[in-house]
């Protein structure tokens, strides 16, 4: 275990905040270039809707926070300490 | 004679050899055993069947077919690569107990016949609780034996299937079967147990991580993939194993999403990918059988890949809950490179291996018509990047800083997650050599321009939802309850409750019955002592005037 460094200029260049920011924004032009890249290779999709532009991409994020959502209130259900069957 | 040598021998002998070799010659065994089956595997002809009459029946320990071998190469890499891994930090006991679990299920690829394939996969069950007891800690034990009693409830179960589809049909043959006799439905219980299928999915995230960093490397490739070899002979096209297969899709996902522990997402996540193998087998298309066996191939090498990350980092830190973990790839960037290599690769990304195999299963839902499995799917595709995919290197290795600073594990340990990094990028490059080992002739084409514009925006913005939910997913200090509660919970204290009432009850009986005894011990006390009313001594006046009184009584009764 070694100290935790707590000033961005110590932390791997990897994790501070100026790289963070970048990443953050290189992430979000290439979300947009994937959209924008079925302009030009169009999608053939097999049931009509799943050729319409940025489908795949909503289709994704939606489901996704729909599946977060969905565990976490099934955790409320079946979430238990860790040492319950030790009890 | 000598190439019709069952291969499954040479890693069951090998494995049995090994306890008794220490030094380089244990080392030579440990890979060179898998390298000499790999070879005994390709010697043998397609087509050729070893023919051995027993009691009434012909059993067939050698018939070779195109998906057998391809399974049994598949699992000879795994027990090479595995051996590899595991060569410095396992104890013999485990590798010996590694290598007949990896006989057990090549012998079940070459199974011509119904009795081979089960004695093969009962074999499979004793090495793989071997493996896990092997880890020596009280968790395992437990898990072990929680594990070995399922499996050989699902044995019986299978086995009284198979009997009865042998009294059926009269054949033994290890061939397709129908659902219209009781003895197919107790085949396909006792198959789906292994396939880790709800609701017996729960053995599979209990035991693996239980077991030392190699041993669960070995556990995720064989039971589970063997059940999917199995059912693909058998039930190829039985429409309520696509049901089942989604539902063990999303299965995973949702309890990959809760856990904590590293292992066990990890192990989720082998039930999500058995589940897209299953529905595709309840497809049943050539394209959906090809995608199926490409899929199982793929997902034993990322799997383990993953699985072996995942050791390293126990190995290294002797942690493994993600709230303990975080900031790791700053000392160890190799063991994080493989990791996100594998992540890659389960989640199907573009030039991995996952997406030369996986979207060949959606590919053949799509041909099919079938919208509803096919955007299901599709959500679970994003899903798998989801809970396995970004979630296992982001609480691993990135995170936060945990001021954990491991060095990259051993060298023997990095070669091997090498060589299947290596293979998971190789195979997503260049597929046609696997393809070429297909069931099926081959006509999917998984670089097409649209589907790789396709898969990337699914999997992008699947991305961007898991940052943009991240605080929902802050990772806590607790388990979650699965259907081995029942067992566990319900069966035990249900169990206790009978056996406390047994012993209260046996403890009241007892002093009842001591109570008796010894009022019984009393009244005989009182009529058989040296004075007691039956045993005392009686003078002779006495008895001759009891004898007449009673002779005249008796008398009289008779007058009247």
């Amino acid at each position: 275990m070694t100290n935790i460094p707590q000033n961005d200029h110590e932390k791997h260049w990897l994790v501070r905040a100026a790289t963070i920011r970048k990443l953050w924004i290189g992430g979000g032009l290439v979300l947009g270039l994937t959209v924008l890249a079925q302009v030009f290779i169009p999608i053939q999709g097999k049931f009509g809707i799943d050729g319409w532009l940025a489908f795949p991409a909503i289709y994704g994020f939606v489901t996704c926070v729909a599946m977060v959502v969905g565990a976490k209130l099934l955790g409320f259900i079946l979430k238990r300490k860790e040492d319950y069957y030790d009890e | 004679m000598s190439d019709l040598l069952p291969p499954a021998l040479i890693l069951i002998i090998g494995g049995l050899l090994l306890p008794a070799m220490k030094g380089r010659g244990r080392d030579i065994l440990v890979l060179g055993v898998p390298a000499l089956t790999f070879y005994f595997i390709w010697a043998l002809p397609e087509g050729i069947r070893l023919e051995v009459p027993f009691l009434d029946y012909m059993l067939v320990p050698i018939e070779v077919t195109t998906l057998g071998r391809l399974f049994a190469t598949v699992f000879t890499l795994m027990a090479f690569v595995g051996g590899m891994y595991a060569l410095r930090q396992a104890t013999s006991r485990e590798l010996s107990a590694a290598f007949v679990y990896a006989g057990g299920a090549v012998g079940v690829t070459f199974a011509g016949d119904l009795i081979t394939m089960f004695i093969f996969w009962e074999l499979m069950a004793i090495g793989s609780t071997l493996v896990i007891w092997s880890a020596g800690t009280d968790q395992a034990r437990q898990a072990g034996m929680r594990y070995i009693l399922m499996h050989l409830m699902g044995g019986v179960i299978l086995m009284v299937g198979i009997i009865a589809e042998i009294s059926r049909s009269g054949s033994v043959d290890f061939t397709a079967v129908s659902l219209e006799g009781i003895g197919g439905w107790f085949m396909l219980v006792g198959i789906l147990i292994n396939a880790a299928a709800p609701p017996f999915a729960s053995w599979l995230a209990d035991s693996y991580p239980e077991a030392s960093p190699s041993g669960s490397v070995f556990l995720s490739a064989f039971t589970t993939k063997t059940a999917v070899y199995v059912l693909m002979v058998t039930f190829a096209g039985t429409n309520i194993l696509i049901y089942i297969g989604l539902f063990m899709v999303f299965y995973g996902i949702i309890y990959a999403l809760l856990e904590n522990d590293m292992r066990r997402i990890l192990a989720y996540s082998i039930v999500n990918q058995v589940g897209f193998m299953v529905t595709g087998i309840g497809i049943g298309t050539p394209l959906a059988l090809n995608g199926v066996a490409a899929h199982a191939f793929c997902h034993i090498i990322y799997k383990a890949l993953l699985l072996m990350s995942a050791g390293a980092v126990l190995h290294q830190t002797g942690k493994r809950r993600c709230s303990d973990l975080g900031g790791l790839f700053q000392s160890m960037p190799f063991t994080a490179a493989c990791g996100i290599i594998g992540a890659l690769a389960i989640s199907s990304f573009p030039l991995t291996s996952g997406f030369v195999s996986k979207n060949m299963i959606s590919a053949a839902a799509g041909y099919e018509a079938m919208t509803v499995v096919y955007f299901l799917l599709a959500a679970a595709s994003a899903g798998v990047f989801l809970h396995a995919g970004i979630k296992f290197p982001w609480f691993v290795f990135f995170q936060k800083d945990s001021g954990l600073r491991p060095k990259d594990p051993p060298i023997n340990m990095r070669i091997a997650m090498g060589i299947f990094a290596f293979l998971c990028i190789g195979i997503g490059v260049y597929a046609a050599p696997l393809y070429n080992l297909l069931p099926y002739p081959v006509t999917y084409e998984p670089y097409k321009a649209s589907t790789v514009v396709n898969y990337l925006q699914l999997l992008l913005f699947a991305g961007l939802a898991f940052f943009v939910m991240l605080p929902w997913m802050k990772r806590t200090l607790t388990i979650t309850l699965d259907a081995d509660w029942l067992y566990r919970r319900l069966l035990s204290r249900f169990g206790n409750v009978v056996w406390f009432a047994l012993v209260a009850g046996y403890e009241k009986g007892e002093t009842k019955i001591r109570n008796r005894a010894e009022s019984l011990a009393g009244l005989s006390d009182m009529l058989f002592n040296r004075k007691g009313i039956l045993t005392k001594t009686w003078m002779i006046g006495t008895t001759a005037t009891w004898t007449i009184s009673l002779l005249l009584l008796y008398l009289v009764s008779y007058v009247f």
